[in-house]
């Protein structure tokens, strides 16, 4: 019983490569919508931060869809991709690592900026006076000090990646090994006669998941505030 | 060391106009809270930029409104002590330490680095992280790191007030030493006058966004004009003596300046050394005759130069001039009046020795 299917071991494979594509490539870009909006005073601000937390707010399917509409072989930015690169999301794996992306986005910029926030103002200026520029403030003194709340961020938002389901399915379609992630395959086992069974097995695998994740976060996040001296 | 600073800037609804030179030694910018000490500090160090006026550091431009000049604080090469110390919490000690001295060309070498890492005492803590440090190794460990990078010029933020006074006792003699052997200029804010008293040589004495006067810390304290910046209760005279005789049994030493000798409790050290010294004026008796009969061990001749009513509490703030050095007394009115002072009289001061404190000792 303990041992997986090769249907399981498949979803479940695919489902960490997506989530853990989905939040390397959004994490740069995290940081800086966090850094822009916790430091930033500039017009636009209050659009930015409704912006990056839309998809906290809007229905998956609905994010989708607008993805589906972006990013569609018809679509501006996808039909340019498919003409320039013969790069296709649509259908793809990859095109469920971007709504993963995009949908657990939020979780990211929130830890990040409080992370930030949280941080003394006057360090920086120090260090400024000691004859750091920007970008060796950047990583020598914001970056390390807000380590805690990106990792923190990244790992939730991973453990959410891995349950992302209505705009993978609206985006990508539910395509076996390609883009049946483990709540895909929950919902297709669901629909198939006689399917309770693997689809309590794949759910019981998803909470194991998501309670690892937020374990991990947690612990992760305590030891390296201890190392920050905090 | 030469620093001009002249600028003008507005705060919120507060306007600052300051204008002052600085050069060697310490310089106390002293005043009341909110007077916008801090903010000279900031302007200093590039951290503000004042809405009009010029900064020169050693025939350098640091700011210019006129000529568009406004250098980034991290070129100025000026190191800022904060009240907080602001260490950065995620590097050990020796990284704190360092983090200055990296970049600014590591023009302090090595060795001499090491050497002020052993005189601040930290030579044991540099592994530690500032988290576990107490708040006065906190705080010579931020002077440290200011010292490596090599400064022109320090800038101390009221660098002792968040300590309590056991704490600040472990910390100012390190500040003397610096002064008298490390030759680094310092600008000193502090709204603590013993403080200033002990390390400055000139005092700025700022009000209300102004330089109120500025000049040697014993003349600005022997103004009688000044008496309401510098503290009406705490005023008094300071004065550069220098120890004379030590009269072993009696627990006294015995000091020696222009205007006399006074003996004082005990000091350590050796014989010629110099000893300021502080006379509070409500310590400070006055008497016609030279009394006879009485406890008080110090009795200096003199010549009343000034005499202000202080009309705040209706007391005599008087001015004497013994031997070219001026003594404050704080006297009532009828005293004053039973005594027919008036510029000019001879008098003399009487002190209990007991009431000399020491403004700077060592």
């Amino acid at each position: 019983m303990l041992s997986l299917t090769q249907v399981e071991v498949d979803a479940l494979l695919l489902s960490l490569r997506i989530a853990a594509v989905a939040v390397l490539l959004s994490l740069p870009l995290a940081f800086a919508c966090a850094y822009l909006l916790a430091r930033g005073r500039f017009p636009g601000r209050l659009l930015l931060d409704g912006l990056v937390h839309l998809p906290l707010v809007l229905p998956p399917v609905v994010m989708g869809y607008l993805l589906l509409v972006l990013f569609g072989t018809k679509g501006p930015i996808g039909g340019w991709l498919l003409e320039t690169f013969n790069f296709r999301l649509i259908f793809n794996w990859t095109g469920a690592a971007l709504a993963a992306g995009i949908v657990t986005f939020p979780f990211q910029v929130r830890a990040i900026r409080l992370a930030l926030e949280a941080i003394d103002p006057g360090l920086e200026v120090a260090a400024e006076t000691l004859g750091a520029g920007w970008f060796d403030r950047l990583l020598g003194i914001t970056l390390p000090l807000s380590l805690p709340g990106v990792v923190a961020g990244a790992i939730t938002a991973f453990a959410a990646a891995l349950g992302e389901f209505g705009a993978i399915i609206t985006f990508v379609s539910n395509i076996p090994g390609e883009t049946r992630t483990l709540p895909l395959a929950i919902y297709t086992a669901l629909q198939s006669p006689g399917g309770e069974q693997a689809a309590a097995r794949l759910a019981a695998l998803s909470i194991i998941l998501a309670l690892a994740g937020l374990l991990l976060s947690e612990i992760v996040a305590r030891r390296l505030r201890r190392r920050m001296g905090r | 060391m030469s620093l001009e600073v002249d600028f003008r800037h507005v705060l919120g609804s507060f306007p600052l106009d300051v204008r002052f030179h600085a050069d060697k030694g310490i310089q106390a910018l002293f005043g009341p809270s909110g007077a916008g000490k801090t903010s000279i500090i900031l302007a200093v160090a590039g951290l503000l930029k004042p809405r009009q006026g010029r900064i020169v550091l050693n025939g350098q431009v640091l700011f210019d409104s006129a000529a568009g000049i406004h250098l980034a604080p991290r070129l100025r090469r000026i190191a800022t002590v904060f009240q907080d110390g602001r260490l950065f919490p995620h590097l050990n000690v020796r990284d704190n330490l360092f983090y200055g001295w990296k970049r600014n060309g590591r023009i302090v070498p090595m060795p001499q680095a090491n050497g002020l890492i052993d005189l601040l005492g930290l030579a044991g803590l540099l592994d530690r992280r500032p988290g576990d440090l107490s708040g006065g190794e906190r705080q010579r460990v931020a002077l440290g790191r200011a010292l490596l990078m090599g400064p022109r010029l320090i800038l101390l933020d009221e660098p002792l007030s968040a300590l309590d006074q056991a704490r600040k006792q472990e910390i100012l003699p390190y500040l003397e030493y610096l002064r008298d052997e490390a030759h680094i200029p310092m600008l000193y804010v502090s709204h603590a006058l013993d403080e200033v008293i002990r390390l400055a040589n000139r005092m700025i004495l700022i009000d209300q966004g102004k330089v109120a006067a500025e000049g040697a810390v014993t003349e600005l304290l022997s103004r009688l004009d000044l008496v309401g910046l510098t503290g009406r209760l705490e005023a008094g005279a300071v004065i550069d003596a220098r120890l004379s005789v030590q009269h072993v049994d009696d627990g006294l030493s015995e000091l020696a300046f222009p205007g006399g000798t006074l003996l004082v409790p005990m000091l350590k050290g050796a014989l010629g050394k110099r000893v300021r010294l502080r006379i509070r004026a409500r310590d400070v008796i006055l008497a016609l005759d030279r009394p006879t009969g009485i406890s008080a061990l110090n009795c200096l001749d003199g010549v009343i130069r000034d005499i202000r009513d202080d009309a705040e509490d209706g007391h005599l703030q008087v001015a004497l001039d013994c031997g070219g050095i001026t003594i404050l007394s704080r006297i009532t009115r009828r005293a004053g009046r039973l005594l027919a002072l008036a510029p000019g009289k001879p008098i003399h001061a009487v002190i209990k020795s007991v009431n000399l404190e020491r403004g700077r000792a060592e």
